[in-house]
């Protein structure tokens, strides 16, 4: 993975310094709390329900065990033992003080991590693809052009000062596990008829209020000009978008407004200003990012060893846990295991300090030394030999982190919420653990199959809802806690918006209704048809019909 | 009109905190000050809201609440939440000690 | 209003003018782009400096072909927030070539000092009094520019990769005169930290921001 150069250290280094002076003029006064916010922001410290919460970058999701180690001595020594990863590959603590952060920064220096950006209307942690860089169906590693983007946008003096935040999402394989269609900017690796390889570009995706799927300006832009080009988006949409109406102020807006052609026209122009200029990217600088991600010394292996089928027959858990936990690798004998962060009941994307430290050891053991963060709020330890596989399940089941409900229902996405979060209109955990619970039999989860619930507390969307084949959003409803629900979604290739299916059900109907849609697509589904598939064929009608019977 | 009472994060840990009657900033909020008509609930947020203040806490604000026993009572889930922190048990809402031990370790 | 000029106080010699203020005679004035476009022949008739003053929303591209009227733009932050004026700067410097003074109007803050010195801004106006040291040092507070600006500065991959300096005047020009388009020469590039930069002050650089810009 990247490792700083000094450069990189100097700037972390010298960015907690700046920072720890503006806490210190903010508590003596100098600075008011409105002209401190966004600098707080900048920093990724937002003041939350509670108590702050400061979120932590993790570039394209990727986590060397050291740095997770760290993440858990911080935990420990200034929040309350427990960390939070969310649906964007970054790190949450509930319960900083703001006095200890320029302590933490420092901290997360020494490891070569930072909060910056991580809020505020500046470009916000490019993300990327969990499975990078050891998935079979990728044209290139995605976090090479990551990495590269996230320098980039670093301290960008022109566009720190946007009209709303911006997200980058960039994705390395022929299947799309970094939902770039959601996305302020969404990068596609390809290649084009001459087998060379580019970035198909596209604008204007996302969730929150107005959901949207981005739409291609470019389809093929070669290597050199990817930091060009996406000046002229940023130039562009720092200069056009919104800044009268907060709510209308993303990019997506300005696309949908201007239409699509005139704002490819748009950025063209200005970019035909710029291209081949300094910001052409040489090759050296993308040869010496991309050896950082060179793969890791892999043994020659047999594909699937005769252990790893002897443990699965032996051990019936254990083979249900590879079922949805375990995906191939791209070298033989190697496969990639999905820690899931969801146990029955639990907060999903929650890790004590001693689940990080347990994760670090075993990366350390069986993965290189690297994990990853997913968007669906899971880990993945990429490298796994298949004859380890079973000591690492064994390992994780002692942590509580065996769960083997990957991509099933259990596996919720689910935001903090209003226990939580300030821009919350109703709580999200709860439903998340009663559904979790409700569902708790793994038979019938594998039994529904493959079934993706994403739950927001608020339309801003940080549960993705708009994208699950169920999505569930709180809402206030004269000062009740209210859900509505939304069916069809989904982040992937066919990436689509929810349609909501009816009111919206009290708190206490709302897992029942849950069951119900459950409980319809079982009775329609065709073989082997997904939730989506059925959902496509036989409409909304049956499931309203069962939903709001009554009524 | 509601009762209402004064509340706010605090400068210093976010901490959720409310205007007593002597101008102390209180966690509880049975302690909070409670104005029973609006010249006083003005007078009160006034209170909160001086620059001095603004080195103690953050965004102050008027909520409504009950008052059963002459206490007050807050209102709606999210004020509920507020006065009585996240309401899920999850990966460890321990009080505090274990960050305190940490802190007391490390300065012996 | 306090003028901060080449990194020091400085007395602003413009007057400000509203649409309907009269014109004082043989004297510096900044107008809006309303009255410029509405007595455009008069002003460039006189014989003194004219400056013009942009809001948020007035795109540089608008007045790209009359820049040789204006010694002066000075551009709008209605609020901090709003970013526009950022761009605003960069393609007046890179894209139009404009090389007088550019000045930043409005809510100009010492955080934001850093970044509108390198969109190419070389004058605020700032709303208190304030503590100058403190301005300064927000300069080289961070050293590292991981994108090129307007300021010229070896952005990250040059630094990396040893690419000669852009073409950059010497050091001894004034900042606000500099022309892009005189002869110039390579000059090697040197890392600019907080101490580079507090040892020009100490030194008695009378143009030490000159020195950060000639790379």
């Amino acid at each position: 993975m990247y490792r700083y150069d000094e450069y990189d250290s100097t700037l972390v280094a010298e960015r907690a310094r700046q920072f720890r002076g503006q806490v210190a003029r903010r508590l003596s006064g100098e600075l008011t709390e409105e002209q401190f916010r966004p600098l707080r922001l900048m920093n990724g410290l937002y003041l939350q329900l509670h108590a702050y919460m400061l979120r932590i970058a993790i570039p394209y999701g990727t986590l060397s065990s050291r740095q997770l180690r760290k993440l858990a001595e911080i935990a420990r020594r200034y929040d309350k033992g427990y960390g939070h990863f969310t649906t964007r590959q970054n790190l949450q603590f509930n319960w900083p003080r703001l006095a200890d952060v320029p302590a933490i920064l420092d901290e997360l220096a020494t490891v070569q991590m930072h909060a910056i950006q991580t809020s505020g209307n500046c470009i916000r942690n490019v993300t990327a693809d969990q499975f990078a860089g050891a998935a079979a169906d990728e044209v290139e590693d995605p976090r090479v052009y990551s990495e590269i983007i996230r320098q980039w946008s670093t301290l960008h003096p022109e566009f720190s000062f946007l009209p709303r935040k911006f997200k980058i999402a960039v994705t390395g394989a022929e299947s799309d596990r970094a939902a770039v269609q959601v996305h302020d900017i969404g990068l596609r690796l390809r290649r084009n008829g001459d087998g060379e390889v580019g970035f198909e570009v596209l604008v204007g995706g996302g969730l929150g209020r107005t959901p949207v799927i981005g739409k291609t300006i470019r389809e093929f832009l070669p290597k050199p000009h990817l930091l060009s080009y996406l000046e002229a988006i940023l130039r562009t949409y720092n200069m056009l978008g919104r800044r009268d109406n907060l709510f209308k102020a993303r990019i997506k807006i300005l696309v949908n407004a201007t239409g699509v052609d005139k704002f490819r026209d748009l950025v063209e122009e200005e970019w035909s200003h710029i291209r081949d200029g300094a910001l052409t990217l040489p090759e050296a600088e993308i040869a010496r990012i991309r050896a950082h991600f060179a793969p890791p010394p892999y043994e020659e292996l047999t594909g699937d060893p005769p252990e790893h089928a002897a443990a699965r027959r032996r051990d019936p858990d254990f083979a249900l846990w590879a079922r949805t936990n375990v995906v191939a690798h791209k070298r033989p004998g190697y496969a990639i295991a999905t820690i899931s962060l969801k146990p029955t009941g639990g907060v999903p994307g929650d890790v004590t300090a001693e689940q990080m430290e347990a994760v670090a050891a075993l990366a350390d053991r069986y993965s290189f030394g690297e994990i990853r963060v997913t968007h669906e709020q899971n880990l993945v330890l990429a490298h796994v030999r298949q004859a380890d596989l079973h000591a690492l399940w064994q390992a994780l089941r002692q942590q509580g982190l065996a769960t083997g409900n990957a991509g099933l229902i259990s596996d919720i996405i689910c935001c903090p919420g209003l226990d939580y979060c300030n821009l919350a209109n109703a709580r999200s955990i709860p439903v998340a653990q009663r559904i979790s619970q409700r569902f708790a039999d793994l038979e019938r989860q594998h039994d529904i199959g493959a079934l993706k619930i994403k739950i927001s507390g608020c339309i801003n969307a940080c549960g993705h809802h708009h994208v699950g084949h169920i999505g569930i959003l709180g809402v206030d409803k004269h000062g009740e806690e209210f859900y509505q629900v939304t069916l069809g979604g989904s982040a992937d290739d066919s990436a689509a918006i929810g349609k909501i299916v009816g009111p919206a059900f009290s708190a206490g109907d709302i897992v029942a209704a849950v069951e119900t849609i459950v409980e319809t697509y079982l009775a329609q589904r065709r073989a082997g048809e997904t939730f989506n598939a059925t959902l496509a064929r036989v409409g909304l009608a049956p499931f309203k019909e069962k939903l709001y019977a009554a009524d | 009109m509601k009762a209402r009472i004064v509340t706010a994060n605090r400068l210093s840990d976010g901490a959720v905190v409310y205007l007593d009657a002597a101008g102390d900033w209180v966690d509880s909020i049975v302690e909070a000050g409670v104005a029973e008509d609006g010249e006083t609930a003005e007078a009160l947020l006034a209170v909160a809201t001086t620059a001095e203040q603004a080195l103690r806490v953050v965004g102050p604000y008027l909520t409504d609440v009950a008052v059963e026993d002459g206490r007050p009572r807050p209102l709606g889930t999210r004020e509920i939440i507020r006065a009585a922190g996240p309401t899920v048990a999850g990966a460890a809402i321990r009080e505090g000690d274990e960050r305190d031990d940490a802190k007391e370790a490390s300065a012996a | 209003m306090p003028l901060i000029k080449d990194d020091r106080f400085a007395k602003d010699g413009w007057i400000a003018l509203d649409d309907d203020d009269a014109l004082p005679a043989g004297a510096p004035v900044i107008v809006t782009l309303e009255r410029w476009r509405a007595e455009r022949a008069r002003l460039v008739g006189r014989n003194a400096p004219l400056g013009l003053r942009l809001r948020s929303d007035q795109a540089p591209a608008e007045i790209a072909g009359d820049l040789p009227h204006f010694a002066l733009i000075a551009l709008e932050f209605p609020k901090f927030t709003d970013g526009r004026a950022y761009s605003y700067a960069r393609l007046l410097r890179e894209r139009y070539g404009f090389a007088g003074e550019l000045r930043a109007v409005g809510a100009v803050l010492r955080d934001q000092y850093g970044f509108m010195r390198r969109c190419g801004f070389d004058a605020f106006e700032v709303t208190t009094e304030l503590d100058l040291d403190a301005w300064r040092a927000a300069l080289g507070e961070v050293s590292v520019a991981y994108q090129p600006a307007a300021d010229r500065r070896p952005w990250i991959a040059a630094l990396r990769h040893g690419r000669p300096a852009q073409r950059v005047a010497r050091p001894t020009v004034p900042v606000h005169a500099r022309r892009h388009d005189e002869d110039e020469e390579d000059l090697p590039s040197r890392r600019v930290t907080a101490d580079t930069l507090c040892e020009a002050y100490a030194a008695g650089a009378e143009e030490p921001v000159a020195a950060l810009w000639a790379y």
